[in-house]
């Protein structure tokens, strides 16, 4: 016991403290990761304390997490910060206008890296071919097409609602998919059309048509680094070296590399480095499959324990408090349950400006969620004692508070015990979401995998969550022979029955 | 007076439970007299009037007292699942810090009191059969030692052989303690068998008073020898 509130102690310490000089950020899609390792390698060639906070979800948390701090730098693209970012705020044309809006939050831009990568849809080369669709202005012409579009385009002002307009597609079936999987729901042939990556490695190995934007609504997208207006600026100056260095076949060249010929990240960006600069390459190292599921073992033994601790301090109280005062009860239990319905990954967002990313806004999301099944199984446990039970501790002139202790929670302890067990099991699965946003843990293989089309990788997160639940199931009947006192576990049929 | 949800449940009643004797409370089901009991130890508190222990108000910050100094025993044991007979019977001097040794000692002649064998004293109660919940439960009532006994029902639920064995060991010890009893029942058997006093018990009121011989030979009114000949048989 004494261990575990050590190890907890220096966990929350490191949460707390441990953070390069620069901390660099990257959204969960190869093209970013890959941006994301170049800029490590080029601030840590500068001899700067550098780290880089991997697949942090989408554009959102990537912004929302810069301004807080939480990360200095990341890759982002012009026509995101403009139509996106910084969406309904008039903006003058042209990147001075873009740069002065930045200036006003505290941002500044990179000189663009060089190459362009615009939204666009593609369709397999042969359906295309067949339905005669060359231009996003054919597409509206085709009703009956599937379209299976990414989260983020969907919901993106520049995305689906703005091409939907411009273009008056009259489709009917579109599906929001995550743009990982799009490329092989393509190829399945479960939807016909998804939005893609101009620079996307993929279109080429699964023969893809990029329709024209015939009628020029997607703006340019130039990649840049975004950057706190208090980074270093020894740091500014090692981004700019990869100013207008990276052309489009070659951000295409490095994305297939990482994407279809499973290079690290981190060595596609180191060897465009040597490349390109002549500089000595970045140092890759892959710390070997047990080390990593070790590591990965202890971040997300952290979030669930943490999480469980907290929740246990204040679900128990609550749990009390339901089955003392009904009406309070019916509110608390209510707010608890409220906070279920709300997705996992919206419920992180909403933190970040209040939390930043990383461990403690995955904590604190574990923890709500872990309040329900605690509280009810308290409430409900201390509600079935009989009536005559309580009665008889009351006539034997115990105080309240001793009532609780000796009779009252012993005898609830079955059904508390359950819920606790229910939200450590739950707590293992949702801090896999933890990931998105920097949490680390088992999730952190699984968006990698899932990014790279990698099933060992996602099997890397997925079979030890698996085995982490199933441990937990175990531990707990364990735990179970400790607390819930053994006059309460005698079975019926195993009782004696002697006479008189 | 007590009310339940408008309707007057109990009194208005004037009654003493005579110090060292033992007073039956009986009746037809929903007479009130298992409110009755309730009000001496605090479970339920009058609505009107007032209910006095040892010559003091039964207020709520003198409950607890109160409470230690009286021994309540209900139909079944109320015993708590989770803790061994033993348990059950030390968890009040345990909270008030009784040393382990002393606990034991208490507990070994209260077993002795109650005729519980020793080898039933670290069962728990489904390991125990309703006979030996009920003595168990007694030990637990009589653990400090309280004036007063509080009994609902005390034999309600067993079957009638060990009833009239429990009978007879009960009495030995309300006798060789020589505490003020109170004790709830329906059967008039018993009653008269524990009483000294009876007090019959009718929609909350108090139908008559006294003891067995009072009640058959002096009836207050037809419905006491209704109910005494009700269960003639036993009575004879």
């Amino acid at each position: 016991m004494r261990a575990l509130v050590a190890w907890l102690v220096v966990g929350a310490a490191m949460v707390g403290c441990a953070r390069p000089d620069v901390l660099v950020g990257s959204k969960k899609f190869t093209e970013s990761v890959v941006l994301g390792d170049l800029a490590e390698h080029l601030l840590a060639g500068a001899g700067l304390d550098v780290g880089h906070r991997r697949e942090l979800g989408g554009t959102r948390i990537l912004w929302d997490a810069l301004l807080a701090g939480e990360i200095d730098v990341y890759p982002e693209y012009t026509g995101t910060i403009r139509e996106e970012i910084l969406s309904g705020q008039a903006i003058g044309a042209g990147d001075r206008a873009l740069v002065a809006a930045l200036a006003a939050r505290g941002v500044r831009m990179s000189r663009p890296l060089g190459f362009n990568d615009t939204y666009a849809i593609g369709m397999r080369e042969d359906t295309a071919a067949r339905l005669g669709i060359r231009t996003l202005s054919d597409l509206a012409r085709h009703a009956e097409v599937t379209l299976g579009l990414s989260h983020e385009f969907l919901d993106r002002e520049d995305g689906w609602p703005a091409v939907r307009a411009r273009y008056r597609m009259p489709h009917r079936s579109v599906r929001g998919l995550d743009h990982d999987v799009a490329y092989r729901a393509l190829e399945s042939g479960s939807i016909q059309a998804t939005d893609l990556y101009s620079t996307d490695a993929e279109i080429r190995h699964y023969r893809l048509r990029v329709l024209e934007d015939d009628l020029h609504h997607f703006p340019p997208y130039h990649a840049v680094y975004l950057y706190r207006t208090d980074l270093a600026p020894a740091a500014v100056a090692a981004l700019d070296r990869v100013g207008q260095r990276i052309s489009e076949p070659e951000m295409i060249a490095m994305n297939a590399r990482a994407v279809l010929d499973k290079v690290g990240d981190c060595q596609v960006a180191a060897d465009f480095l040597a490349q390109e600069l002549g500089g000595a390459p970045g140092e890759c190292e892959d710390a070997g499959l047990a080390r990593r599921v070790w590591d990965r073992t202890l971040e997300h033994l952290f979030l669930v324990g943490v999480s469980l601790l907290a929740a246990l301090i204040v679900a128990l109280p609550l749990g009390v408090l339901c089955e003392r005062r009904r009406q309070v009860g019916k509110i608390v239990l209510g707010a608890v349950g409220v906070v279920q319905t709300i997705p996992a990954l919206a419920l992180l967002v909403l933190f970040i400006p209040l939390l930043g990313i990383g461990a403690l806004p995955a904590i604190t999301a574990m923890f709500l969620y872990s309040l329900l099944p605690i509280v009810r199984n308290t409430a409900t446990g201390l509600g079935d004692i009989p009536p005559a039970m309580r009665e008889s501790a009351e006539a034997l002139g115990l105080t309240r508070s001793a009532r609780l202790r000796m009779v009252e929670l012993p005898m609830a302890s079955r059904a508390i015990l359950a819920g606790i067990k229910t939200s450590a099991v739950l707590a293992v699965g949702t801090a896999t979401i933890g990931a998105l946003i920097g949490a680390g843990g088992y999730g952190q293989p699984i968006l990698g995998g899932i990014r790279l089309d990698d099933t060992g990788l996602i099997l890397e997160g997925a079979l030890p969550a698996a085995g982490l639940a199933l441990l937990f199931e175990g531990l707990f009947g364990l735990v179970e022979r400790v607390v819930v006192p053994r006059g309460l576990r005698l079975q019926p049929e195993a009782r004696q029955r002697p006479s008189g | 007076m007590v009310r339940f949800g408008g309707r007057t449940a109990l009194g208005p009643i004037d009654l003493v439970a005579a110090a060292g004797k033992n007073t039956v409370l009986i009746g037809p089901s929903g007479c009130g007299k298992s409110t009755l009991l309730r009000l001496f130890n605090g479970l339920l508190r009058p609505d009107q009037g007032e209910v006095l222990f040892d010559g003091e108000p039964v207020a709520p910050e003198r409950v607890l007292a109160v409470r230690r100094r009286t021994g309540y025993v209900i139909q079944d044991g109320g015993l708590f699942p989770h803790l061994t007979a033993r348990g059950n019977a030390a968890l009040l001097a345990r909270h008030l810090g009784w040393s382990r040794e002393r606990i034991a000692e208490r507990t070994a002649e209260l077993a002795a009191l109650v005729r519980l064998p020793a080898e039933m004293v670290d069962r728990f109660p489904a390991q125990l059969s309703g006979g030996q919940r009920q003595r168990v439960s007694l030990m637990r009532a009589l653990m400090l030692d309280p004036e007063v006994l509080l009994l609902d029902e005390p034999l309600g639920a067993l079957d009638p052989i060990v009833r009239s064995e429990l009978q007879e060991d009960l009495r030995e010890v309300f006798r060789s303690l020589g505490k003020t009893v109170v004790l709830v029942t329906h059967d008039i058997g018993e009653a008269w068998y524990f009483g000294d006093v009876l007090v019959l018990l009718r929609d909350g009121q108090i139908a008559q008073k006294g003891t067995l011989d009072d009640l058959r030979e002096r009836p207050a009114d037809p419905f006491v020898t209704r109910f005494l000949n009700a269960q003639r048989s036993l009575v004879r």
